[in-house]
């Protein structure tokens, strides 16, 4: 199964780059736990893991920095810290791999290419947190990168990697896959927790985390497939190792997916910080000339070209520009292409993905959607551009239960203001364009 | 995709009864057989499972993946995600449009061809992807895509 390359460098500009989650995504047969054993794969799974007691792994792990990578970039040790001590319940660790972001596809390779890395992690993480049964969450999409899975698991399990008594200590494990069914919402955690008890993916309203009350009402750790392959990285070679790369606040290594206009998309281990030009530069270098890029998901508001050559790949110096690393999508794109038109395709995910609980999110990605529609039909209006912005803001941070609502509010404020003579020059081709618009002629909602 | 006896529905409902929040597996499996989720099926599977139907309808609508009726015979499939968009999927599906006689969401006639635009299927870097049943097509030319789509149609 192959649908990418991963060809990237040794060294970039005289310095190495880190291999800490791609170490085997180009090893051929490297997801055959017989090859990934001879590369070095659960080389934590005994005493260097067993020795040591569990708070400890937790420490090392909030001692190294590493960072929700599905998108919040929230600490991992931190949350990890919430799980209550001797709960009176079971602790279940979900891993999210629900990968549907436009623009994302580096869980797909990891599970294509090294689930033994993230059985692995998901050991040793459940070691650190008292769990005996843990779930995959996968996008139901994904089937080939299921069944490649369900092997790893069967290896693991043959050699007495999973099951009771893993490797002769006292710990046991169970992990199951459960399968998605195309809602892109599932990626939230507390709606993930949801459609993994069965239900309809709708996300919950928080607190009560599910750190203490998540799956089935017992305390649930959700982390994304990539957060918890780096993880035997650390208990193997400590926080300080894992420190080596990276910057101050945003410590390791992330996987980049990269498409759009640049010569050689894929994904790539690059260390934190790392600027994006040097970046694209490794990448094979861009096509055309730099209009913008969208630097972390749909959901991460645009830069423009300026801002992008200034930006880092780090969660500060996209927080300072007002953008975000998200899930390390980076998609440029070049003076060819039309923002209002880009703008369009991921108005129309968001409209479509809405899982329709809370009404801002509900009524306003439609509604935005359909203005936009009418304005590039040729039907805009004056205050077009003033009413798409007015209307995301309606469904900003702290207005819909869970952050779907705010991801799909940024992408049309960051565009409409910093794109704006774009969109006002399909505006200004409507000679009716002073006419005001009759609002009860748009029809809200999400579902049409 | 030929119908099944209603044998199956049983056999599917003993594997999921006993496992917590299973619905949506026991839905795949049933999907799995029919292509589809028949009503009757979802009645039955329900029945077994001590399900209402009113929560397998909640689940299968809400859920993109899930089927209510019969879909044509080789799912067409025009990714519309970013990367995809950038590089001219509206175009792809003008030409199958055009072909296939059909809007996007709708099946031919004969039954043959289902087209469809998706959401964005994570392969940005083979962009514009199409995918034709399981199989995808990468990197897809306008003036190629009619006959790509055939040639797989033909080898399904």
């Amino acid at each position: 199964m192959t649908l990418y390359g991963f060809s990237q460098p040794t060294h970039w500009n005289g310095q190495e780059l880190p291999r800490i989650i791609s170490r085997l995504f180009d090893v051929p047969d490297g997801h055959r736990l017989e090859v990934a054993r001879r590369h070095g794969a659960y080389a934590t799974i005994g005493p260097a893991l067993f020795d040591r007691a569990p708070y400890e792994i937790i420490h090392e792990v909030a001692e190294s920095g590493l960072r929700g990578r599905g998108g919040a970039g929230f600490p991992t040790g931190v949350k990890w810290g919430f799980v209550p001590r001797a709960p009176g319940k079971p602790v279940y660790l979900v891993i999210n791999a629900d990968e549907g972001e436009p623009g994302t596809f580096k869980d797909r390779l990891c599970l294509t290419r090294d689930p033994h890395l993230l059985i692995e992690g998901m050991i040793c993480t459940g070691y650190a947190l008292g769990v005996r049964t843990a779930y995959i969450y996968v996008r139901g999409e994904m089937l080939p990168q299921i069944c490649i899975l369900n092997q790893a698991l069967r290896e693991a399990y043959d050699a007495g990697l999973l099951g009771e008594r893993i490797a002769g200590s006292r710990y046991s494990l169970d992990i199951f896959v459960h399968r998605g069914a195309g809602a892109y919402i599932c990626g939230e955690e507390t709606g993930l927790i949801n459609s993994l008890e069965g239900f309809k993916g709708q996300p919950r309203l928080k607190p009560p985390f599910p750190a203490v009350s998540g799956a089935f009402g017992a305390p649930t750790v959700v982390n994304n497939v990539e957060t918890i392959m780096a993880v035997p990285y650390i208990v193997q070679h400590g926080a300080k190792a894992y420190r080596r790369w990276g910057t101050e606040k945003s410590p390791g290594s992330k996987l980049f997916s990269v498409s759009g206009d640049i010569a050689r998309p894929g994904v790539y281990e690059v260390p934190l910080g790392m600027p994006f030009m040097e970046f694209f530069a490794l990448a094979g270098g861009l096509v055309g000339e730099l209009l913008g890029c969208i630097p972390g998901g749909s959901s991460a508001p645009v830069l423009t070209a300026e801002e992008t050559r200034r930006a880092t790949m780090d969660y500060e110096s996209l927080s300072s520009l007002k953008s975000m690393l998200g899930s390390g999508a980076v998609t440029p794109f070049n003076t060819t292409r039309d923002p209002v038109l880009i703008l369009q395709t991921l108005t129309r995910f968001y409209a479509h993905e809405s899982c329709g609980q809370c009404t801002p999110c509900r009524e306003g990605t439609g509604y935005v959607d359909r203005v936009l529609d009418a304005l590039i039909d040729g039907h805009g209006g004056d205050g077009d551009v003033d009413l798409l912005k007015s209307l995301a803001d309606q469904y900003e941070p702290m207005t819909t239960i869970c952050a779907f609502g705010p991801g799909a509010a940024w992408p049309v404020q960051s565009f409409v203001s910093k794109f704006r003579p774009y969109f006002e020059a399909y505006i200004a081709k409507n000679p009716q364009r002073q006419r005001t618009r009759d609002l009860a002629g748009v029809r809200p909602g999400a579902f049409w | 995709m030929a119908a099944t006896a209603p044998a199956d529905v049983p056999a599917i409902a003993k594997k999921w009864k006993d496992k917590r929040g299973s619905l949506i597996m026991a839905l795949h499996d049933l999907q799995g057989r029919y292509g589809y989720v028949p009503r009757d099926a979802a009645l039955e599977l329900g029945k077994l499972m001590g399900v209402p139907l009113a929560r397998i309808y909640e689940v299968t609508t809400f859920y993109n993946f899930f089927k209510l009726e019969a879909p044509g015979k080789h799912i067409i499939s025009v990714c519309m995600g970013t990367a995809c968009y950038l590089k001219g999927a509206p175009e792809l599906v003008a030409r199958l449009s055009e072909k296939l006689g059909i809007k996007a969401g709708e099946t031919t006639p004969d039954k043959q061809f289902h087209l469809q635009q998706v959401r964005c299927i994570g392969c940005c870097g083979l962009a514009p992807v199409v995918t034709v049943n399981e199989k995808v097509l990468a990197k897809v030319k306008p003036a190629e895509i009619v006959d790509q789509v055939y040639a797989c149609a033909k080898g399904a």
